[in-house]
């Protein structure tokens, strides 16, 4: 892909972030006064309000997709601003292995943990 | 004919913060960068961080070792961080689409500047950003 479509790729990705990250954000962290999807007593992120989320698909699912933009936006934010440096071709190289390493490395463990989250709380289990 | 080289216009580490005209835009894209970066270096940590609840532990709650003011904190500065950066990148967004920049008009001097013209959404998204940042802290309180 070429670099003018990965910008626009970073900037829709932007987008989807506003309002995926600007939920899990709501959710989290103005629990206090939004309450959203957090029935029990306590925080928004007690152990009991997070298995109630991980109980639902559609949190699941918008973790998922949450992760993947999240890295992408912002391991591609990265290397833009490493490139501005104006490095060797070699050095940009190295430097889009290991943030595809580490991007690529991070979803898949975030992805098997919001499966396997998802179905640990389906099956009852306590915190 | 010259052949022309990459680097020989390049400004290095300068780059990053010096250069280029100063004005409200510039203070906005270097906040934008460092918060952009901060809030990078959180998602990396999150993910390890949260993935580990597969396995039982809860890091963040009841006697956990990120349950603690100091934590409360900064997971507070972090929230702060993002209100700034969705409610800017928003408008970077929206002036790369065109949006409230004004019409384009004859280089006839004494010349205009578009900067005048986007200045309200600037002032509007920041407007938008400390709404956030101030609910945020209110619901730390209250929570
Ligand atoms: C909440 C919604 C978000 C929006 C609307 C947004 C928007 C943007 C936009 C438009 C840019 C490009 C700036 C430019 O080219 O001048 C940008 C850059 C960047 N963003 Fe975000 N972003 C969001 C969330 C995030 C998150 C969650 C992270 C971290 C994981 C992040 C990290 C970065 C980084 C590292 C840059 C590069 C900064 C630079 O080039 O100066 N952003 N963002």
């Amino acid at each position: 892909m070429n670099r003018t479509r990965l910008w626009i790729l970073h900037m829709a990705a932007g987008v989807v972030l506003f309002l995926v990250l600007g939920m899990h954000m709501a959710i989290m962290h103005l629990g206090g006064v939004s309450h959203l999807f957090a029935p029990y007593a306590g925080t928004a992120d007690s152990i009991q309000n997070s298995l109630f989320r991980d109980r639902m698909p559609f949190f699941t699912v918008s973790y998922v997709l949450l992760l993947g933009v999240a890295l992408f936006h912002g391991l591609y934010g990265f290397r833009t601003i490493l490139f501005e440096l104006t490095l060797k071709r070699a050095a940009e190289r190295a430097i889009t292995v290991v943030l595809l390493v580490v991007g690529l490395g991070l979803f898949a463990l975030g992805t098997w943990a919001a499966v396997a989250a998802h179905g640990m709380a389906l099956a009852g289990v306590k915190g | 004919m010259t052949v022309l080289d990459r680097r020989s216009n390049r400004l290095g580490v300068w780059g990053w913060l010096g250069g280029g005209r100063w004005g409200m835009e510039r203070y906005a894209y270097i906040l934008h960068r460092i918060t952009g970066l901060a809030i990078l270096l959180y998602l990396l940590l999150h993910i390890v961080v949260t993935s580990f609840r597969v396995e039982g532990i809860y890091l963040w709650t009841g006697n956990g070792f990120l349950h603690s003011p100091v934590f409360e904190m900064g997971e507070y500065l972090v929230f702060a961080a993002f209100a700034y950066h969705a409610c800017n990148g928003l408008r970077l967004v929206l002036v790369e689409l065109g949006v409230a920049v004004g019409k384009p008009t004859e280089p006839v001097f004494p010349y205009k500047t578009s900067l005048n013209v986007q200045r309200p959404l600037l002032i509007g998204m920041m407007f938008l950003a400390l709404i956030l940042v101030a609910m945020g802290a209110y619901a730390e309180l209250i929570g």
